[in-house]
């Protein structure tokens, strides 16, 4: 024996595992300027996509005349719909069960709809060329909200529709009605609301935004004709999904496709959807036999690509006059725009919203929810958000607000009063979800005593008085907030997008010398997996996480997986991690057995090797074990020390969290200004502290764009008010405020090594917290409920309409 | 379009190649002369995330034509170190986790070079008002923040040992 040997404790910290704030290491590369990002790529004889786009929100497309843009120099195809219709790629279909246009088909339907695909040799000629295409367009009605679309004589958008009575999840009961969604029991929750001491009623609005990435999407087709092989490069956050699509929408056999996500700058849901200019690109390249480069400028990607939310949502909350909720009715309008393109497992075509009930032990509810056609972008994607749970979130954390005015009664005893307790965990909840764990009142106990409540609101009462006798003209807004989120989609059994399965998937090989490389079926856009998977694996297998490779995005060397999104990479691709590592482990189990002569069950693990039950000073370690796989010829075993593990997981995880924001408000400006933001997140076991406070700062912000100003606006004829970062809120270092993390520690019960998720959290969580604090700040005049987002002006309007400017 | 002759120094070496008149500067960096750590984020100089160097000042490269640009001085994230020999930036950056995606990373570093040379000793208020001009949507800006204020530390002392 070494007389230096390390302790035990040396060698847990010296594979940087669970628990530890390991320096990320793609960091080298990001901070020297050699991140590999799609646009990044120059292959020779590129050529550069580009789009003409549709000025109307809806109109007919009578004559396209590309001739003076095909004559200029550089220019080496404009595609249209009528080239893409002999391959039947005029259409596409979408994530949900509908299908879009890839090029306008006679008509379009929102504003910057891809009419024609100019394709030439460098950017700057396609954009010449894209002026020079003349569409001739016939103006039709338009119609952006989702009330008046319903109308019996609104116009017909999806005339391609037209007599379908029945749609991918039902019934459609209006020539542009997608959908209705109903969960939970309608008579009893009616009959609840009728009979209750108290019934607050409200509607909510989740206003349209977009996740806005500062990298927008894009891609690189290269079709080469030799092998038959096509790779397509792109901003993709589930890699394994566009291969399988692209093969059933082109023809062309799957094994034929790879498809590659390099680095990616943010995703936050703006990059799950198969977009035109994916077909086009691939399509111009087999038309060319050269390579061709998409990327969308930030005005194409803010009117295009991916909208979020947009979700009017009517609430009714009944409860005993002492606050004890006893009902919930929810009906949600949802706008999805001209075509369906949400991005949510199939079975659920509003996502996850029947997570409405919250946090809270609700006996009984009733859900549904209407999907409408209008004139406006597709998308619906998951911003930062497991499908649909933030407007899910804001809705019930603002009617809990509502019904606590209603009853007279503080916001926080209120949510006290109601939360799920403890013991009732696994918590089947009134619409259908099993909660797998969680200790609310810990948390919420915790995060009222680290901000003083009591003292904020003495304070705030008294600043009131102050207000009333002329002495300010500020206001104090407390903003509460607890959320529960639902994330790791997700079980196979009801969770699969266009029929596949949402498992995730690792694979393991550990190297003669001891170290590995761990390839998955997620892609980090900034969460780190590099870092933190080898973390999870480094306390697996007992190899140091600086001695493991993580490889994500290549279709052609990773194993199949969904994606990361909806915060599914920990709980589903981190669950296979620690799976494959077992298997690594039990393998290696028989290695150590064989070495050290005992039988299998004599020897135990014992952080970076196996040891001799009852006498630790017989081991061998993982990297002794890792080269006797490979030189030693074992009875029984193959050669290698390789798994492979897909996960499906048998539920979803469920992290929560406290948020409380402290806001001063400036009655004659509307000016806002954050003193305080709190956040304390459970999200089971951390692998990463510093990863986890990283994506709460980066999500609270997000969240933070959201409530205060960040929207994307129409106008009534179908123009985007909001195209560039000019109009579209993003927060600048200097409104953004400082954040202070905290933490309680609920482990998952069915979750390999008990992680939850947390990327999501923040933006879920935060965003009621912001809003709750702006409408708290007025509730002593009798404010009630205001839409977001919350920019200076709607706020000087709700001071405004309370008679405070008088 | 006619092109013209452009010379510029760039990261310490003078280059010259062709451009039209009318290229952004950020292309021709990236596309012809493939510095390709500045990138592309909004093209109306919002974002940042093309932010160099050009003779002594941080500028929005997406917004400065490839002319207006010729005979310049340039700086960008490529020309801070080498990789044996970092500047404490970026060293700072991955020490309080100052960066997740990296997409705004070679923008937000090379005008935190710039700044603390107009600012060697901000406050934070200093540094969030000074690093304004570049946005994040993945960090909130605190650990940027934190690693800005780092790295002006460090300097300092440096600084003051070598005196």
């Amino acid at each position: 024996m070494n007389d230096h040997a390390p302790s035990r404790d040396e060698r847990i910290a010296g594979l940087k595992g669970l628990g530890t704030s390991r320096r990320r290491v793609e960091d080298a590369r990001f901070t020297q300027g050699k991140g590999n990002y799609v646009d990044d790529m120059k292959l020779p004889d590129m050529l550069f996509g580009d789009f003409v786009r549709s000025p109307y929100a809806h109109a007919r497309v009578t004559a396209i005349d590309a001739e003076a843009a095909k004559a200029l120099p550089g220019v080496v195809a404009v595609l249209t719909a009528d080239d893409l219709r002999p391959l039947g790629l005029h259409w596409m279909p979408t994530l949900a069960g509908d299908k879009q246009m890839v090029l306008a088909d006679g008509k379009v339907l929102f504003q910057g709809q891809e009419v024609a695909f100019v394709v030439a040799t460098d950017r700057y000629a396609a954009a010449d060329a894209v002026e020079l295409v003349e569409v001739t367009y016939e103006e039709l009605p338009v119609v952006t909200d989702p009330f008046k679309a319903l109308a019996p004589d609104a116009p017909v958008l999806r005339e391609d529709l037209q007599g379908q009575t029945e749609g991918a999840h039902g019934p459609r009961k209006h020539h542009n009605h997608i959908f209705t969604w109903e969960m939970g029991d309608e008579d009893g929750t009616e009959a609840a609301i009728a009979d209750a001491e108290v019934v607050a009623e409200e509607m909510i609005y989740y206003h349209r935004t977009h996740p806005c990435p500062l990298e927008t999407c894009g891609c690189v087709a290269s079709m080469d004709k030799v092998n038959g092989k096509l790779t397509l490069w792109g901003t993709f956050q589930a890699p394994h999904a566009v291969r399988t699509v692209a093969s059933l929408i082109s023809g062309i056999a799957e094994h034929n496709i790879r498809v590659v996500s390099p680095d990616i700058g943010g995703g936050f849901g703006n990059k799950v959807g198969v977009y035109p200019g994916y077909i086009c690109s691939i399509v111009a390249s087999i038309v060319t036999g050269k390579p061709v480069k998409w990327i969308e400028d930030r005005m194409e990607n803010l009117m295009s690509t991916a909208f979020a939310r947009d979700y009017w949502m009517k609430g009714k909350i009944a409860a005993t006059k002492d606050g004890k909720i006893t009902a919930l009715d929810c009906h949600v309008t949802a706008d999805h725009g001209g075509f369906d393109a949400c991005a949510d497992p199939t079975k659920f075509p509003a996502g996850f919203f029947n997570i409405c009930t919250g946090s809270y032990d609700i006996p009984i509810a009733h859900l549904s929810v209407d999907g409408v056609y209008t004139n406006k972008a597709p998308g619906g994607v998951a911003y930062r958000c497991s499908f649909r749970v933030t407007e899910a979130a804001y809705f019930i954390e603002r009617m809990i607000e509502v019904l606590a005015i209603k009853l007279g009664i503080d916001a926080a005893e209120l949510r006290a009063k109601n939360f799920i307790r403890k013991e009732q965990f696994p918590y089947h909840s009134a619409l259908g979800w099993e909660y797998d764990s969680g200790d609310y009142h810990t948390a919420w106990d915790k995060a009222l005593k680290a901000v003083g409540y009591d003292a904020l609101r003495r304070e705030q009462a008294e600043r009131v008085a102050a207000f009333k006798r002329g002495e300010t003209r500020k206001l104090l807004g407390i903003g509460l907030s607890f959320f529960t989120e639902i994330v790791g989609a997700g079980p196979v059994k009801n969770c699969d997008i266009l029929g596949l399965g949402m498992f995730d998937s690792c694979e393991i090989r550990i190297h003669p010398t001891g170290s590995a490389i761990a390839r998955l079926g997620t892609i980090s856009q900034g969460q780190g997996h590099a870092t933190t998977f080898a973390q999870i694996l480094a306390s697996e297998i007992g190899i140091p996480a600086d001695d493991i490779t993580v490889e994500e995005g290549d279709t052609d060397t990773a194993p199949y997986g969904l994606g990361t999104y909806g915060s599914r990479s920990t709980p589903v691709a981190g669950a296979a991690t620690a799976m494959a590592g077992r298997k690594i482990r039990a393998k290696a189990q028989m290695i150590a057995a064989y070495l050290l002569e005992v039988h299998d069950d004599d020897v135990e693990f014992d952080v970076d090797r196996f040891v001799i039950k009852g006498a630790p000073e017989r081991f061998k370690t993982m990297k002794e074990i890792a080269f006797a796989s490979y030189n030693q010829a074992i009875p029984g075993l193959e050669p290698g020390l390789e798994a492979v593990s897909y996960y499906d997981p048998p539920n979803m995880t469920y992290p929560f969290g406290a948020y409380i924001c402290v806001m001063e408000i400036d009655v004659d400006t509307g000016v806002w200004e954050i003193r305080q933001f709190y956040a304390l997140d459970d999200c089971g076991t951390r692998i990463n502290p510093m990863v986890i406070e990283g994506q709460v700062h980066g999500g609270a912000t997000e969240g933070l764009a959201i409530a205060m100003g960040q929207e994307l606006a129409y106008d009534e004829m179908g123009n985007v008010k909001t195209g560039t970062l000019m109009d579209f809120f993003l927060p600048t270092a200097v409104e953004t405020p400082h954040y202070t993390t905290d933490h309680t520690e609920t482990p998952s019960p069915h979750h390999p090594i008990g992680a939850k998720g947390v990327g999501e959290s923040p933006n879920v969580g935060s965003v009621p917290a912001y809003s709750n604090a702006v409408q708290d700040a007025f509730r002593a005049f009798g404010h009630i409920h205001a839409h977001m987002p919350h920019d200076h002006a709607r706020i000087w309007k709700i001071a405004d309409g309370l008679g405070l400017h008088a | 379009m006619t092109k013209m002759h452009l010379k510029l120094t760039v990261n310490g070496t003078a280059v010259d190649c062709l451009a039209e008149p009318r290229e952004l500067l950020i292309h021709v960096l990236r596309e012809r002369l493939n510095i390709t750590g500045p990138h592309i984020g909004c093209e109306t100089t919002h974002c940042g995330v093309c932010t160099i160097d050009m003779n002594g000042k941080s500028v929005k490269s997406c917004t400065v034509l490839a002319a207006q640009a010729d005979g310049a001085t340039i700086t960008t994230i490529e020309g801070l170190s080498a990789p044996d020999d970092l500047h404490v930036l970026q060293t700072m950056f991955r020490e309080h986790h100052g960066l997740q995606c990296g997409f705004c990373t070679p923008g937000m570093i090379i005008r935190a070079w710039r700044f603390l040379q107009e600012n060697p000793d901000p406050t934070e208020e200093e540094v969030r008002f000074g690093m304004a001009g570049n946005l994040c949507r993945c960090t909130g800006y605190q650990n940027i923040v934190k690693a800005v204020l780092a790295a002006a530390a460090e300097m300092n002392s440096a600084k003051e040992a070598a005196q």
